[in-house]
């Protein structure tokens, strides 16, 4: 009776024990600064680093310039709408 | 507004252009080691396309109910402003992603939420393009749905087991890296309060054309 009840606890835990082990490893909760870079560490982060922030500068610089030309076009279009409603 | 817009410009520039010193000053993490440092573009970035996607819904909630054409132009605006800050959210994440999981991309709670609330307002921004008349109350009611995505994209990473870092960290960061942090998160607030006012006048100049070609062809 023992065996059976102690296999069917096996056998019930078992599947959930199994998915746990599977479970990715726990996010990281806090940084901790560290006092020097490891020499390894930093030759293949810099490119990463470099074209993230790099991106960021391109896309908010494009947007800019995307601002600036659709305001452009519209001012010259305001300003001919402008003479033509006087003109009437 | 002008007043206030040209010092903000020069606060904007200035800020801009010194935070890649204050970001080289501050320390390097400890298990993600230097390429966590885009954390303090990142993060900013993300902090905004969650307050632009709220801009967007409260004032497409006020078009709704109280039929404002001013609010209906800065709900676009702001609309605009979530796709921008949502690409930018969406390419430093993998590229710190590569580095600190070895992988791009990973179809956690977190990564796929966050493109899904980009994938909404950028429908959002084709039906205001494309949609034809009427489309601004199709578009205003994405908005909505939009914004009520923004609090399970930030909860996310708390109640799902993700890669990604919990939000936890902002709270808990260390104070050599709160500095740097906040200095960013300033620099990008200013520079999208530009943006937005920018971006609203735009459509304020592309109301009075309207009127005028009505008033041309009367």
């Amino acid at each position: 009776m023992k065996k059976t009840v102690l296999l069917l606890l096996l056998l019930v835990l078992l599947p959930g024990a199994l998915l746990w082990a599977q479970q990715p490893a726990a996010p990281q909760g806090e940084f901790v600064p560290l006092s020097s870079i490891p020499q390894a560490e930093q030759l293949p982060a810099a490119p990463l680093v470099i074209a993230a922030y790099a991106f960021v500068w391109v896309a908010l610089l494009v947007y800019v310039w995307s601002l600036w030309r659709r305001m452009t076009k519209l001012e010259r279009e305001l300003a001919d709408l402008q003479r033509r409603v006087q003109k009437q | 507004m002008t007043r206030v817009f040209v010092p903000l410009v020069l606060i904007a520039m200035v800020l801009f252009a010194s935070a890649p010193l204050v970001v080289a000053n501050a320390p390097v993490e400890q298990t993600m080691g230097l390429v966590q440092k885009i954390f303090y573009y990142h993060v900013p970035s993300a902090m905004l396309l969650f307050a632009s996607a709220f801009v967007c819904g409260i004032a497409s909630a006020v078009y709704l109910f109280r039929r404002s054409a001013a609010a209906d132009r800065v709900a676009l605006a702001a609309g605009e402003l979530v796709v921008l800050f949502g690409l930018i959210v969406l390419v430093t994440g993998p590229i710190w992603a590569r580095k600190a999981w070895g992988v791009w991309w990973e179809w956690d709670a977190r990564l796929t939420s966050s493109l899904l609330l980009w994938m909404i307002f950028v429908a959002y921004l084709m039906v205001r393009r494309f949609g034809g008349p009427g489309s601004e109350k199709l578009s205003a009611a994405m908005a909505l749905f939009g914004m009520a995505n923004v609090p399970f994209v930030y909860v996310s990473v708390n109640y799902w087991r993700t890669l990604h870092p919990k939000t936890s960290v902002v709270m808990t960061l260390a104070p050599g890296m709160r500095g740097p942090f906040w200095f960013c998160v300033a620099a990008f607030t200013i520079l999208y309060l530009l943006l937005l006012t920018l971006r609203k006048r735009l459509e304020d100049r592309q109301a009075m054309v309207e009127q005028l070609y009505l008033a041309v062809e009367e």
